[in-house]
């Protein structure tokens, strides 16, 4: 079986997200579509899965012209698809969520739930996916979340199945599982496509790749070009992956934290008793898995958590308790998880964003009034030194990209005196060209003797960046180990296996 | 110029609409027009007729009536003096709402911070006895300070408990109507020789100045108002804690995260928004009523929403909208006296600019629009905000 797509164009208002796409997907490959955030990659497969109808453009399976309209038809004709964000009802049952859409009744009002878990057991048993029919999806981990869904695209007897993404939320080893089933699948036949923009796993997994950039398919490779000609097919430049960073000059230290734990209202602890210290001059990384108290932990530390147990201290001075205004001024420079929600609002502007935080302090207040002169000067000055795109600072930040967006934060927050970097997830969703710009930035802090605290989930950047790592599982700091681990040792760990 | 108009397209157009609307209501609810259902020629031109006697009444109600002008130009303008004290509280109460509005909040309790301040307003005025000037500042303060409380209360209770505004306010806008009969019967409010709930008149020396003559009711809070509404501007976009206040309306999470208090601006705001809605309680007593009865706060406080919704919750369209809203109630009265339609027609005018400026796709469908700047709709963002 094969899938066809000719000439895929799809237009949201002004912007095209697909420009006249080609593609040949053959059964018993798999297929990696790489491309940068936004390039028109989800969207694509949403129209070959029914979600989004096509502006322009044919989709035939075997030669012949199909009409998809629905996720109903894509199944009919052998599509399957894993989106990038899980469409499973969490109150539903793993058998309730299958059956969803293709109710087979025994009588009037039952629902055939038995053959469903026949299935789902079968498919689970060859795939070791160990998927208890009967368990509600909101109580599996995503990784199992997923499986469930590759089920439901393999009981329809997908001969095209689409993985959005699929690795995202996947520890190193749970990705390996995958590239492995994968290729699996392919042996028995289907026809993969594997979406992803992670270099590594492409050259792993993919028999052929074609790359996306800005809806447009720019080109092909064979899964032996190198990482750096693949990222720049992708970029459109050349790109160094390599983050080039000197061995660390360690001063005193800078951050200690003891025994820090963080509670949620219900009085649950989402981080349990952790201990660290960074010196000066050190970037502390913390690995894990996507939701293990990362988020909670960064939070503690700039006053965003209300209920706390231990010490937090900077050079000395108490920071447990005080407020974040406090924190931010003793010297901390916060770059939070969710730049849309956390770090920028989106109707102010680019240079009301750049002075969020010292809106009221000399040279931008007098006390009661804003200089509107001072906020503009700064802001033409911030987004020159930062290299933030915009037409005007005075446009809303909603204009932005994700890495323009992420210079503005960076740019206000490394714009007072700081001692320590907290970033969290720093480069989320962000290009390859905006991750290099922050990574440097991030070396350069480091370089001129602050700490940092970095937390991240992707292993290249853990890799790369840290003096050294910390592990974090279920709340706790499972193991600090140096940087120079292993991949596999660091993924046993976020997996929550102790040495 | 272009970016104003572009704002002002979508609120113009909706109330264009909505007089056509209600038209059509005005005439086809007239028996005289159904009567002539087998003619369709004379219908429409009866209905016409009747539409159009009933605007032009409202007309003669709020701007200028040819009929009082026997003695001279001015004296036609008598029912634009009538629309602008209307205005007057409306303003203020419009600029309490917009400015919680601009803050993230929405404050629901103009109508019982406007209570709270005439009662301020008006004890001070009758109890004390002070020079001129003075007199009237000091019974200003006293609204001031007495609604700020009141408003300010609301803002601590939700910064401190999270209790939802909407509700807080919805109940003390009770609170304040009963306790304001409560006090109208009691020895301190009940005027001398009187049953009913009237309390004495304010003195003199604290009422504000007429601006026309003592034919007029055209009061110097007129002025207080549009002071009130630059001062409004200037704090939303030229100060410190209004940035602060639209930060935190826009973004409470990144304001958090940037160090700024929301709880400190989620209080402020209330005390702020509260003092002008008190101080449109004590302009009306001061100005134009003079006395408080158990009917001060007419509906005040809820158009208020319906005006700052209107305006988009900027000072300036606040202001007009207050104007517009002045008119329709100023005029409406003369539509009720000299013609067959009920004064309720204007409440159903009023209903329908809101459901368009709430709904802009049926604007937008009507007239072809594209790209017409929605700002924010404030009704949809409620119980959130
Ligand atoms: N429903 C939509 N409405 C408007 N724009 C959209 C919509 N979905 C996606 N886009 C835009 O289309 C572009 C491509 O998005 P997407 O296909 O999700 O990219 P990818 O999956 O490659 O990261 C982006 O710029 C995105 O903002
Ligand atoms: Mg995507």
């Amino acid at each position: 079986m094969s899938l066809e797509l000719r000439g895929i164009t799809k237009r949201f208002g002004a912007l095209t997200a697909n420009d006249a796409i080609d593609l040949k997907v053959e059964s018993g490959e798999i297929h990696a579509i790489l491309g940068e955030n936004g390039a028109g990659k989800s969207t694509l497969m949403n129209i070959v899965y029914g979600l989004l109808a096509p502006d322009e453009g044919t989709i035939s399976v075997d030669n012949k012209v199909l009409k998809i309209e629905s996720p109903l038809d894509a199944l009919a004709a052998g599509i399957g698809m894993v989106h990038q964000h899980f469409m499973l009802i969490p109150v539903f049952t793993v058998a309730e969520n299958i059956v969803l859409g293709h109710e087979k009744v025994k009588g009037p009002g039952f629902l055939d739930l038995e053959r469903a878990r026949r299935e789902i057991l079968r498919v689970s048993a060859e795939f070791n996916f160990d998927v208890d029919p009967d368990a509600l999806v909101e109580d599996l981990p995503v990784g199992i979340q997923q499986r469930v869904e590759i089920i439901r695209a393999l009981i329809y007897d997908a001969k095209v199945l689409i993985l959005d993404e699929p690795t995202a939320v996947l520890t190193p080893q749970e990705t390996d599982e995958l590239l492995r089933n994968m290729k699996k699948l392919r042996d028995q036949g289907t026809a993969i496509v594997f979406i992803t923009h992670k270099l590594r796993e492409v050259r792993e997994a993919a028999d052929k790749i074609t790359i996306i950039r800005r809806g447009k398919v720019v080109g092909t490779a064979s899964p032996t070009a190198s990482q750096e000609e693949l990222a720049s097919l992708m970029v459109g430049r050349p790109v160094s992956l390599d983050v080039e960073k000197n061995a660390p000059k360690l001063g005193g230290i800078a951050l200690d934290v003891r025994n820090l734990t963080v509670r949620d209202y219900t009085g649950r602890a989402l981080v349990k008793n952790v201990s660290f210290s960074i010196s000066d001059g050190e970037i502390l990384a913390v690995a894990g898995v996507q939701g293990n108290g990362q988020s909670e932990l960064a939070e503690a530390i700039v006053g965003l958590q209300e209920h706390i147990e231990g010490e937090i201290t900077l050079d000395g001075k108490n920071l447990a308790g005080v407020s974040v205004r406090k924190a931010l001024h003793s010297g901390i420079a916060f770059i939070p998880e969710s730049r849309e929600e956390d770090g920028l609002i989106s109707s102010f502007s680019i240079e009301e964003n750049l002075i969020l935080d010292l809106h009221d302090l000399p040279p931008f207040s007098n006390g009661s009034a804003i200089s509107q002169v001072a906020v503009a000067e700064n802001g033409v000055k911030r987004v020159a030194e930062f290299d933030i795109r915009a037409l005007s600072p005075k446009d809303p930040a909603s204009s932005l990209s994700g890495g323009n967006k992420q210079k503005v934060v960076l740019a206000r927050e490394l714009s007072r005196p700081v001692r320590l970097v907290v970033a969290s997830q720093p480069t989320r969703g962000l290009d390859v060209g905006s991750i290099e710009f922050v990574h440097e930035r991030i070396i350069a802090e480091r370089d001129s003797g602050r700490a940092v605290l970095l937390f991240s989930t992707e292993l290249d950047e853990v890799v790369g960046l840290a003096d050294r790592i910390a592990v974090m599982y279920r709340g706790e700091f499972i193991a600090i180990v140096p940087a120079d681990t292993s991949r596999e040792e660091l993924g046993l760990l976020m997996a929550g296996v102790k040495r | 110029m272009r970016k104003i108009l572009q704002k002002i397209k979508l609120p113009i157009l909706a109330l264009v609409v909505a007089l056509f609307v209600s038209g059509l209501l005005i005439a086809f609810s007239d028996p005289k027009v159904l009567a002539l259902k087998g003619d369709p020629l004379s219908m429409i031109a009866k209905a016409l007729s009747i539409a159009g006697s009933a605007y032009w009444a409202l007309f003669r109600g709020s701007i200028y009536d040819p009929q009082l002008a026997d003695t001279g130009f001015f004296g036609g303008l008598y029912p634009l003096s009538e629309t602008i004290v209307v205005s007057t509280p409306l303003i203020l109460t419009g600029l309490a709402v917009a400015l919680a509005f601009k803050a993230g909040l929405f404050n629901i309790g103009a109508q019982g911070q406007f209570i709270v301040g005439a009662i301020g307003a008006s004890y001070v005025g009758f109890t004390f006895e002070l020079p001129i000037v003075l007199h009237a500042l000091a019974a200003i303060v006293a609204a001031i300070v007495c609604a700020g409380l009141y408003g300010g209360f609301v803002g601590l209770l939700k910064a401190r408990t999270g209790a939802h505004e909407v509700i807080v306010t919805i109940m003390l806008n009770y609170v304040a109507s009963y306790f304001l009969l409560w006090l109208l019967s009691t020895k301190a409010f009940l005027r001398e020789g009187r049953m009913d709930p009237i309390a004495p008149e304010v003195l003199e020396s604290s009422r504000l100045p007429r601006l026309a003559g003592q034919d007029y009711r055209l009061h110097a809070g007129i002025f207080i108002a549009l002071l009130a509404a630059a001062a409004v501007w200037w704090l939303l976009n030229r100060s410190t804690l209004g940035f602060k206040f639209r930060a935190v309306g826009a973004n409470a999470k990144a304001s958090r995260t940037a160090g700024i208090s929301v709880a400190k601006s989620t209080t402020f705001v209330m005390v702020i928004s509260g003092a002008l809605a008190g101080l449109g309680g004590a302009v009306h007593i001061l100005g134009a009523d003079h006395a408080l009865t158990n009917e001060v706060g007419g509906s005040f406080g809820f158009d208020a929403i319906t005006v700052a919704l209107l305006g988009r919750a900027t000072p300036l369209g606040t202001v007009l909208a207050a104007l517009l809203f002045g008119a329709l109630r100023a005029g409406g009265l003369t539509m009720q006296a000299t013609t067959e339609t009920p004064l309720d027609i204007v409440l159903i005018i009023q209903a329908l600019v809101v459901l368009f400026i709430a709904a802009p796709a049926v604007i937008k469908a009507i007239f072809r629009l594209k790209n017409v700047e929605e700002g924010q709709a404030i009704g949809s963002k409620g119980w959130n905000g």
